[in-house]
């Protein structure tokens, strides 16, 4: 049974399991610092769909099928699925699952996807609704880039502070508690719009959202940074990273010393020309389900705040002049 | 020496664009209108003519060429036409250019895919 | 939070890195002055070969043009745009860079909602402007002068 604690903050009493997890992700990322994490790598960005919008609904097809047989289940074993991804009417995901049977409930907070999809899916769990359930979460770089910037082969510039949409998909498969890791606890955050208005520097925008919801996830659970070996953030990039330490340094917490973000872990900021870092909801979804869950299933991380981020923002609202509203939700993952 | 010209000016022309992209938090495509526009008010004005008789190239070819090109078209066709050259001046001298543009980009999607980028 | 989005601006301001406008305004330089050059290498040969001027600078300009829509379908046009900056984004070649990868992006909608509707999704705003800017010029013309 879970335990409502305070503003947003949920104990899992139960400690669910994370059963089985996966991440398929296109070739630049698995050129990347964490290539060896990854479960699939794709050669051709397209994965042979005949527009980049179906190749990522293959591409979640794939962080699937390897979550599936890595946990031994079959479709039939799934009581619900919780699917995002960034594309207008969250058709990544709903043309990625189209032909899977298993419940379907399509969700949208843009780059916060994997964490929302899995403490929904743990929740679930933690409360004895259904056996399996599915997070699946995914972006892709050329779909992201034509729904929201430039055509592909266009010249338009790329400023310092811009990031760059990772081509990925990570599933995270929850059912009651058994192995490792286990999720613990969860916040879900509220709107935070920090007035930022460049769609180039969507770190900026969200590193408020990540503050609040971090935050309160310490407060409500009486816990300090201490407890944690890592306070992973989604996607914040190299600029929202330092804003996030500016803010926590208002209240005396050295959060630099136990953070990490999923948007300069999966790059080579120096070599791959990707400015700030990663970005997408299938930057801390692949980061998350290729290397985070591994590492505490293996006992090398024991206890992390997973925080996803995202820029809640369309082209047509940054077109209307609007500031860009970010959410945070944390998961906080142990492995006991 | 005319080599020499349309290189300064054109590459000065593109450090005024890069200045715009670099201080500024205008798009391309704004910079880009800025430019024809302002290249059509310059021509107006009788600014850019000295300008293309020193640089050429160099003064065509970016896209306040672009705007004055429209200007002069105009200019030509009210003096031959009256009001109605208002109209008809400035598309007409940027015909082949407009044309030439629409069917290369037809031609180009119709036979290539969008790339990938590294 | 004990912060105001006025403060938080000036915070953000403060962490984002700009660019180095030195090595920019360089780049630029060069490849709009490179990108001039050859447009004048053209004038002269289209010259040579007995055209008039505003001939041979409408057959520049369509050379350049067609250079441009290669390199764009190729995939090196962007390639060269993330070195050159505005060098490579101001002359014609970079108006037809934005009208040639519309026209190559949204072939999967189809030929009259894709390439058709979205071809000038970048470029359609100078054409407007541009069009509008030199008829009004026209009839100020045409009420001051003639």
């Amino acid at each position: 049974m879970s335990l409502y604690l305070s503003k947003g903050t949920i104990e899992l009493q139960s400690a669910p399991s994370i059963k089985s997890f996966a991440a398929a992700v296109g070739k630049k990322e698995g050129e990347g610092p964490l290539k060896n994490s990854f479960d699939y790598i794709a050669d051709d960005i397209t994965l042979g769909g005949k527009s980049f919008e179906k190749s990522e609904g293959l591409l979640q097809q794939n962080a699937l099928r390897l979550a599936l047989k890595k946990g031994e289940l079959s479709e039939s074993d799934i009581s619900f699925s919780f699917a995002g991804d960034l594309l207008n009417q969250c058709t990544g995901s709903s043309y990625g699952l189209r032909e899977f049977s298993f419940p379907y409930i399509g969700i949208y907070g843009a780059c916060s996807n994997m964490a929302e999809t899995l403490a929904l899916a743990a929740l679930f769990i933690d409360n004895g609704i259904g056996t399996n359930a599915v997070a699946i979460t995914s972006s892709h770089f050329c779909a992201a880039e034509r729904q929201y910037r430039f055509p592909l082969n266009y010249g338009g510039v790329r400023t310092a502070t811009s990031q760059w949409t990772v081509t990925g998909a990570g599933c995270a498969i929850v059912a009651a508690h058994d192995k490792p890791p286990y999720v613990k606890s969860l916040t879900f955050g509220s709107i935070t719009d920090m007035g930022v208005k460049d769609a180039n520097n969507m770190g900026a925008a969200m590193a408020g959202a990540a503050y609040e919801t971090i935050s309160a996830h310490l407060a409500n659970t009486g816990q300090s940074i201490d407890s944690f070996d890592y306070i992973i953030t989604g996607d914040l990039g190299e600029v929202g990273s330092k804003l996030l330490y500016d803010l926590f340094n208002r209240d005396n917490i050295p959060i630099k010393e136990k953070h990490k973000d999923c948007g300069t872990m999966i790059y080579d900021l120096n070599q791959q020309n990707v400015n700030s870092g990663g970005s997408g909801c299938g930057c801390s979804a692949s980061v998350l389900c290729g290397y985070i869950l591994q590492e505490l299933a293996q006992g090398k991380m024991k206890n992390v705040l997973f925080t996803a981020t995202g820029a809640l923002l369309s082209p047509t609202m940054t077109h209307q002049g609007e500031t860009i509203p970010c959410i945070a939700h944390a998961v906080q993952l142990t492995d006991n | 020496m005319e080599y020499l010209w349309a290189f300064v000016v054109g590459g000065l022309l593109c450090v005024v664009g890069q200045l715009l992209i670099d201080y500024t938090k205008l798009t391309t495509a704004r910079i880009l209108t800025l430019f024809a526009v302002l290249g059509v008010i310059l021509g107006a004005v009788g600014v850019y003519t000295p300008l293309v008789e020193l640089a050429g190239a160099g003064a065509t070819v970016p896209l306040t060429g672009f705007g004055y090109l429209l200007a002069e078209g105009v200019k030509t066709a009210v003096a031959e036409q009256g009001l109605l050259g208002a109209l008809t001046g400035g598309l007409t001298a940027a015909s082949g250019g407009i044309a030439a543009v629409i069917i290369f980009a037809l031609l180009a999607g119709v036979i290539f895919k969008p790339a990938d980028r590294q | 939070m004990q912060i105001t989005n006025k403060e938080y601006g000036e915070i953000v301001k403060l962490r984002s890195p700009n660019t180095k406008v030195a090595v920019t305004c360089t780049k630029a330089f060069l490849f709009g002055g490179i990108i001039c050059t050859i447009g004048e290498g053209f004038n002269n040969l289209y010259g040579f070969l007995g055209a008039d001027t505003k001939t041979a600078g409408t057959l520049t300009a369509v050379t350049l043009i067609f250079i441009a829509a290669l390199l764009t379908a190729f995939k090196l046009y962007h390639r060269m745009a993330r070195h050159g900056g505005a060098g490579t984004l101001v002359p014609i070649t970079g108006f037809a860079n934005a009208v040639v990868s519309s026209g190559i992006e949204y072939k999967s909608e189809g030929y009259v909602m894709g390439i058709g509707s979205k071809m000038f999704l970048i470029a359609g705003p100078v054409l407007v402007y541009s069009v509008l800017t030199s008829v009004v010029y026209g009839i100020i013309l045409r009420l001051t002068i003639y």
